[in-house]
């Protein structure tokens, strides 16, 4: 695996149904290319949670992952409505999420906590009423 | 304990779906049905007790490797999680049991 490989998807907003096809995909072919299982696992949840989070929050958006080497980047891009505080939504236990979307089992406020911890870089940016861009990148060495 | 065997060893457990990877180890159940924090903490090759049968609990057993679900108190996935249960190879269970007596079980029979 010399050379980058790029993933494509789409995520609709309160698509359940579909939440999840990217980040396994990802890890199919993470395990196809023989990537370590403990990395495979932490681009997995890392990717889950950004997807799922897209998924509950946003107006729908795209994700990218870059297979390199040395790393996997994981762009996360939706197109608003944005998060006005990045610091609080960063604490645990910290939720936005409605009561529907809690009886699905989500709302616990470890969304970003759980990205933080399973990636070795989380960069977030957001501008409420544009969108919000999260990166995460695993260092594959 | 293989999954293969703990699925009969734990007749008690009804079977919803039988997945693929029955070759691999049981190791420890695991009780949680906030998502997140399933994702986050469940260990690798749990025996994943639960109540939240739908089909993002299908996704994060997948991505987190447990190595199946055991839907308690009477919980049941619907048919179309079923089928995708069947379609992703997930090992599905269910009781009518409480989740600690059923988590219980599962540490008893993994013990025994």
């Amino acid at each position: 695996m010399n050379e980058k490989i790029i993933l494509n998807y789409n995520v609709d907003s309160d698509d359940f149904t579909r939440a999840g096809e990217a980040s396994g995909n990802v890890k199919r072919n993470l395990k196809l290319m023989g990537v370590d299982p403990d990395i495979v696992r932490r681009v997995a949840i890392s990717l889950y949670e950004g997807e799922i989070n897209m998924v509950i929050h946003s107006n729908g958006g795209a994700i990218e992952v870059i297979i390199s080497p040395t790393e996997i980047e994981m762009i996360l891009k939706d197109e608003g409505p944005g998060i006005e505080d990045t610091e609080l939504a960063m604490q645990a236990g910290y939720s936005t999420a409605p009561d529907n979307i809690r009886s699905l089992g989500f709302g616990a406020g470890m969304g970003l906590p759980n990205m933080k911890k399973n990636s070795d870089e989380l960069k977030i940016e957001s501008k409420v009423g544009v969108g919000t861009t999260v990166t995460m990148k695993v260092f594959i060495s | 304990m293989l999954l293969g065997s703990f699925i009969e060893a734990i007749s008690e457990f009804e079977v919803l779906n039988k997945g693929y990877d029955l070759d691999r180890e049981v190791r420890v159940p695991y009780c949680c049905d906030l998502l997140s924090i399933a994702m986050g903490r469940m260990p690798q090759g749990a025996a994943w007790v639960t109540v939240m049968a739908n089909t993002n609990a299908l996704a994060v057993a997948s991505l987190a490797e447990a190595a199946c679900i055991i839907l308690a108190e009477g919980s049941r996935l619907n048919e179309a999680d079923i089928a995708k249960a069947k379609e992703k190879g997930i090992t599905v269970l269910a009781t009518e049991l409480p989740v600690f007596d059923a988590a219980l079980l599962i540490y008893n029979r993994l013990h025994d």
